[in-house]
């Protein structure tokens, strides 16, 4: 008996939808057995929007600047969260399986880091759709901010900001492959770099000038700018989600060379069997 | 060349350097296709970094690796799915129970037919009344049997196993021993076994291979090397060559 009576084509060449499917079922087992996982995908989405929708709601009794200004800061924090959930969840789906003492039996199977990192992606989507949806009705119905009616706007908000989450996660897992968990902390505070720098809650033009150049290198600052343009002008600014469409090409590009990179490290300097701190 | 000629391994001058320390120092050996084969050291002989760069986990600072025919350095993913590993130190997640552990490896090594295939392993193994329990929560024991189904879910052609029953009772121990002499012979599979225990590997094992220091210092059967040292077991043995003790004859 030869083992390719029991095993399908290993599909050594590409990618497997197989083995993608396989990380996204195990963690869809790992969320579906822990509540307190699932409950912590909305509390913190949820506990973020009630405190900054009451300001708003305390900004909406003035007039001028400060009521416009207060009318984009729901919709800021909602596109905060997809760039900042989107990243942990890609990093957390990563870290469980050195939580778990699993990457040695990972890494010994046919997945490929290619494959690893798709599922990851995966996850992150899904951990996002779970936290995101329930925040985004909340904001509808008690703060008068609808999200989705920003239909296709949303749809460009949205992709750029994945993108640059699933950037950032790439980084976070590689550093953590190449330095074991004594990096963990990465996953959680390297994305809030981009909170100021990505002028969140403030035009660009806010910034000193050297500033202005290191926040117009990051692609979510195209896309606040976008939801301000919206909110407070009505007007879709299609070039501003171009242009940060093409940085999060480069820096998608880049994040995996370096991920790919760190993972050869890893297997150089045997790190990969000692992940611990 | 027909491919039972073809070794199962095939290690030639392989070296693993950290800085100025040399882990694994010029190591060469081949494992033949059906053998079980013992990697015997003391603590950093070598033989974790020797298996870790078989599955090629840790990248080799010179020297070539093949597996079942391949050259691990360039074609890993040929392989990979015709083999499998187990470790005591290296966990199945805790949360998922132990028939979600299954599923999920047994689609990562594009077995067909898994449900039918987890029940026949946890028929083999013993495990029916606990597939459906968190992994987290079974005993030392039972982990083993569960990380040793992962093992098997691809009727692997070659097993890497390090210090396969570690922490485990000797009823238990004997019982997994069994387990791999049967799928051994059932499956004509290859084994190549890290261990310290000597009497699992005199058992086991028709072919031993001693490390000390990144070096190879000995093979041979475990009953050439007890007579070729002069000594009544293989521990005696391993303390000769780990004491630097020459040998006798």
């Amino acid at each position: 008996m030869t083992s390719q009576h029991l095993l399908r084509d290993p599909a050594t060449a590409g990618a497997s939808m197989r083995r993608i499917s396989a990380m996204v079922l195990r963690y869809w087992f790992l969320l579906r057995s822990s509540w307190p996982r699932l409950v912590e995908l909305i509390y913190w989405p949820a506990v973020q929007m009630i405190t900054w929708g009451f300001l708003q709601m305390s900004f909406a009794g003035h007039e001028g600047a400060l009521a416009r200004a207060g009318a984009t800061f729901i919709g800021a924090v909602l596109l905060w969260d997809i760039l900042f959930r989107g990243q942990i969840g890609f990093s957390v789906s990563f870290l469980e399986e050195m939580w778990a003492r699993n990457m040695g039996n990972l890494m010994m199977s046919p997945l490929k880091p290619g494959e690893f990192i798709a599922a990851l992606m995966t996850m992150s989507i899904v951990r996002l759709i779970i936290g995101f949806v329930p925040v985004s009705l909340l904001a509808m119905f008690y703060f008068g901010f609808n999200l989705w009616s920003l239909g296709l706007a949303l749809a460009a908000f949205f992709g750029n900001l994945i993108f640059t989450s699933w950037s950032i996660g790439l980084v976070v897992s590689g550093l953590v492959l190449r330095n074991g968990l004594g990096a963990e902390n990465l996953a959680w505070s390297l994305t809030f770099l981009l909170l100021p720098l990505s002028c969140v809650y403030y035009p660009v033009e806010t910034l000193p000038g050297w500033l202005q150049s290191i926040a117009l290198m990051l692609p979510p600052t195209y896309v606040f700018e976008g939801l301000r343009a919206l909110v407070l002008d009505g007007v879709f600014r299609a070039d501003l989600m171009l242009k940060a469409a093409g940085l999060n090409v480069l820096l998608f590009s880049a994040a995996l060379v370096a991920f790919f990179a760190l993972f050869a490290s890893a297997r150089r300097t045997g790190s990969l069997l000692q992940l611990g701190e | 060349m027909p491919e039972t000629a073809v070794p199962a391994i095939r290690v030639v001058d392989l070296v693993k350097a950290y800085g100025r320390v040399r882990a694994v120092d010029g190591v060469s050996f081949e494992v033949a296709a059906g053998a079980i084969t013992g990697l015997l050291g003391g603590n950093g002989a070598g033989k974790t970094t020797t298996i870790a760069m078989i599955m090629g986990l840790i990248l080799p600072t010179s020297g070539r690796i093949e597996v079942l025919g391949r050259d691990i350095a360039t074609a890993r993913h040929e392989v990979l799915h015709r083999m499998n590993f187990e470790s005591p130190y290296i966990d199945m997640p805790h949360r998922l129970t132990v028939r979600q552990n299954l599923k999920v490896f047994g689609m990562l090594y594009g077995v067909l037919e898994i449900e039918a295939r987890i029940a026949a392993l946890a028929a083999d193994l013993d495990l029916e009344a606990l597939l459906d329990r968190e992994t987290g929560r079974l005993s030392a024991g039972q982990k083993t049997r569960v990380s040793l189904a992962k093992a098997l879910i691809n009727s692997p052609e070659l097993l890497l196993l390090d210090e396969p029953t570690a922490s485990l009772d000797p009823d238990t121990a004997d019982w997994i021993r069994t387990r791999l002499e049967t799928y051994c012979r059932e499956r004509g599979a290859t084994i190549l076994l890290a261990s310290h225990n000597m009497p699992e590997v005199e058992r086991l094992c028709g072919d031993v291979i001693m490390m000390k220091g990144g070096r190879i210092v000995d093979q041979g059967s475990p009953a050439g090397l007890v007579s070729r040292y002069g000594r009544d077991t293989l521990e005696d043995v391993f303390l000769d060559v780990a004491r630097g003790r020459a040998v006798e004859s």
